[in-house]
């Protein structure tokens, strides 16, 4: 403060403009964390009357003001008898409000979510005799706990048992290996059936406040909760894992629920094979520009046109991969490698592999710009030192020139990551798929599948947020999946900033 | 004298420009002529530079200084630029020669510039530099000359501890030593310091000072200096250039204290910037 007295209206002008440019950052990211960490909260469940004597239960959402009075929107679950899970209420129609610590909200399979109470339980049809309140609802916890085990044990045999089995059945010529594998896969799969019909025992019965029955396999439920009768701390841990679902789980029903994971995976595993292309080739580039070519007209040409591709809508690099990475290259290679699997294509069709490309094209004018830039500055007394002690050119690149200006090609790749983490628009021409539940990296042969369609944060917030039916439930999705978005490029940026401190730190400051 | 083409304006100046005794000189620049994209820099220069002494260049700024010691070396190879007529003899052996390697070259010729620009390394690393360049030596026998560069360079006692430091963390004089230790390393015939103390503060200065006297008597050092004590202080012989050309060449005593040209006395006692 003191220092910016007597400065004049300009320095106040410039440091508002920074103070004004930082709250917006903050108001941004406060929203979207509001908005979006908001959703996983187990907020209460409340049961209420109107005037016309009809009941319902449900969680309670935003107000909204209008002519008539006070709107407020509650999230009533039970879509199959609603129709919708969704209800506006004018506030002045409730006539009785009340908290019933056994309201729960079941989040299931199908449907999406239950909200009333639990009435019983049943295995295998016959319902059982509970009447305590509290030892039915350790029954239900141990039955889930049973459950999610049985549920582990299927999908490891799933995993270890059957799928190799399958695959090697489909590479198998001999006839009697093809036979004893048969044989082992039925075992396989006879087990699994076993263990699902095991876990199809347990049914949990539900009752909405207006009195309607429901027999819920528990293998349906996804989550159980009974938010009025939780403590903080445990309205904490349901919040923590109900986020971390959202972070390790794939998405379900169109979208509108469930995880992000393979959408985290395929932004990262992008961008991290952005980077790969784009290092190389960036760097080398800035080299010959700067150190190699003749400094004549025709490289300032070359450079002048570098600077400008930057400035080209990314849409455009995106119709250029869509003709030449997709449908040349990837066509060519499908004809040449792939043509017993014509007509569906393998690599004439968007995919990791030509996203990559085609962000590493869109990213490469910002790395050589910033490394020509590292290069420039270094002093020409620095490449004399090196040439004077007998080395060569080549010598003098690799030991002396490229570590010092290492800082600015991590800067380089700094800004492409920031630029190729949220560019989605090129992406849907090349590659980027609504739903791709299958990540590109697996334990199957090669592992990395580079033709895979995968799924990225910024597209899928596009695809949440305008392509869902159910809008309400889309909104903190599309505030969580920004506030993820804008998380994992933070993580990206500051892992190459970290890097790049680390180099700098090793050598101190370039002496000037 | 010299066998040169005989002209009355180049024997003028000749008068004051002493011979050295071919037998006794390591370096022998004759008519050589520079010039940056047809700006000439250098015009037919001729003289001998004694084998271990020190001789100095001194000369108003702009004078060529910079440009002749870095022809010494072929630096301006780089330069297309650059134009160049004339002979430079290292040992009687032409270096323009097509069978003189410049790699070869630039390590009997080590040069040290203005400014200290040690390599983004270790202390260890950047004297070893040049060794590495050659290969051909075991850790053991590099960690000798590493050594021996150092304590030639007077520098030895203020980094042995710390060796694996980087060299940016030196001082600017440390750097400069370090610098010259890295020439030393590859056990140059002829060293050329380019201004080495402009710089450094009057410590360093000495330092360096001290330790271009006791080079003498391993190698040639040709100096480059704006400062006129200096020349006095640790040169043997001082050549005065002056718009590219030899104005004055002398042993440094005679040089500073009985001047031949009018021209020299006038820079020397700063009449003429
Ligand atoms: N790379 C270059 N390209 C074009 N002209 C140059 C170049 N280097 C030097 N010159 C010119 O050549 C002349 C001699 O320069 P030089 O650097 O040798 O001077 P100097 O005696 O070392 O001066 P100073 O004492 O200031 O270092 C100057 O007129 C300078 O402008
Ligand atoms: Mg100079």
């Amino acid at each position: 403060m003191r220092r910016l007295r007597g400065e004049g209206p300009w320095a106040w002008l410039a440091a508002g403009s920074v103070a004004l440019s930082l709250l917006l950052l903050v108001a941004l990211l406060a929203l979207l964390a509001g908005r979006g960490l908001a959703h996983f909260w187990p907020g209460e469940l409340v049961q209420i009357e109107l005037d016309d004597g009809s009941r319902f239960a449900a969680r309670p959402g935003r107000e909204e003001r209008s002519a008539e009075g006070v709107e407020r929107l509650y999230h009533t679950g039970n879509r199959e008898w609603l129709g919708t899970p969704w209800r506006w209420i004018e506030v002045a129609r409730i006539v009785e409000q009340r908290r019933p610590a056994e309201l729960v909200i079941v989040e299931r399979r199908r449907w999406g979510d239950f909200i009333g109470r639990v009435a019983g339980l049943e295995e295998d049809g016959v319902a059982l005799d509970i009447d305590d309140e509290a030892a039915r609802w350790t029954t239900l916890d141990e039955r889930l706990g049973r459950l999610a085990q049985l549920r582990e044990a299927r999908d490891a045999l799933r995993q270890q048992a059957v799928m190799p089995r399958v695959r090697a059945l489909a590479a198998e010529q001999d006839v009697a290996s093809r036979a004893r594998l048969e044989d082992e896969l039925a075992a396989a799969n006879a087990e699994v059936l076993a263990l699902q019909a095991r876990m199809a025992r347990d049914r949990v019965v539900l009752e909405s406040v207006t009195g309607e029955r429901l027999a819920l396999p528990l293998e349906e439920v996804l989550a159980l909760q009974r938010p009025n009768a939780m403590s903080l701390p445990a309205k904490l841990g349901a919040w923590g894992e109900r986020a971390w679902r959202f972070l390790s789980e794939g998405p379900r029903a169109a979208n509108t629920a469930g995880g992000v994971w393979p959408a985290i995976f395929g932004t990262v595993l992008l961008v991290l094979l952005m980077s790969l292309l784009v290092a190389p080739f960036g760097v080398l580039a800035a080299i010959y520009l700067n150190e190699i070519a003749h400094q004549g007209r025709l490289t300032r040409l070359v450079r002048i046109s570098v600077r400008n591709l930057a400035g080209v809508p990314s849409i455009v690099y995106g119709v250029f991969g869509l003709g030449v990475f997709v449908y040349g290259i990837g066509g060519s290679l499908d004809e040449w490698f792939f043509s017993e699997q014509l007509p569906s294509p393998t690599f004439g069709t968007g995919g990791l592999l030509w996203a990559s490309l085609t962000l590493a094209l869109l990213t490469l004018p910002v790395v050589i710009v910033a490394t020509e830039e590292g290069l420039a500055r270094i002093p020409d007394h620095q490449r004399e030192g090196a040439l004077a002690l007998g080395a060569t050119r080549l010598e003098t690149l690799r030991r002396v020139v490229v570590p010092m200006a290492l800082p600015a090609m991590l800067t380089g790749m700094i800004l492409a990551v920031a630029r190729a983490a949220g560019e989605v628009a090129p992406l849907m021409l090349v590659g980027v798929a609504k739903l791709a539940p299958q990540v590109a990296l697996d334990g199957e042969f090669p592992f990395l599948h580079l033709e895979r369609k995968f799924m990225h944060l910024g597209y899928h917030i596009f695809d949440v947020g305008f392509h869902s039916g159910d809008v309400e439930a889309a909104l903190p999705l599309v505030y969580a999946t920004a506030l993820l978005l804008v998380m994992v490029i933070l993580v990206l940026n500051l892992t190459a900033i970290f890097l790049r401190h680390h180099l700098k730190a090793r050598h101190g400051a370039l002496p000037r | 004298m010299l066998a040169q083409p005989d002209t009355p304006a180049a024997n003028a100046s000749r008068d004051a420009v002493i011979d050295i005794d071919p037998g006794a000189s390591c370096l022998e620049i004759q008519g050589l002529s520079l010039a940056y994209a047809g700006t000439p820099a250098l015009s037919d220069l001729t003289l001998r530079v004694p084998r271990h002494r020190v001789t100095a260049f001194i000369g108003p700024s702009g004078c060529g200084k910079s440009t002749l010691l870095r022809a010494l070396n072929r630096l301006h190879d780089l330069n297309e630029t650059v134009s160049r007529r004339g002979a430079i003899r290292l040992e009687g052996q032409e270096i323009h020669a097509p069978e003189v390697a410049v790699a070869e070259l630039r390590r009997r010729v080590g040069m040290v510039f203005q400014t200290p620009n040690p390599f983004p390394m270790s202390i260890y690393e950047n004297v070893a530099f040049g060794l590495r360049l050659q290969g051909g030596l075991r850790k053991r026998q590099r960690d000798e000359v590493v050594e021996w560069a150092l304590r030639s360079a007077a520098l030895w006692d203020e980094v042995k501890e710390r060796l694996g430091a980087s060299a940016w963390s030196l001082s600017g004089g440390q750097q400069q030593r370090l610098v010259i230790a890295r020439t030393l390393a590859v056990k140059p015939e002829v060293l050329l310091l380019d201004e080495p103390a402009s710089a450094l503060d009057p410590i360093s200065t000495l330092k360096i000072e001290e330790l271009i006297r006791s080079l003498k008597s391993q190698l040639t050092l040709v100096l480059v200096t704006h400062n006129m004590q200096q020349a006095a202080r640790v040169s043997d012989y001082t050549a005065f250039l002056h718009g590219g050309e030899l104005v004055e060449y002398a042993p440094t005593d005679a040089l500073f204290t009985n001047p031949r040209l009018v021209r020299t006395e006038n820079y020397i006692t700063g009449r003429m910037a």
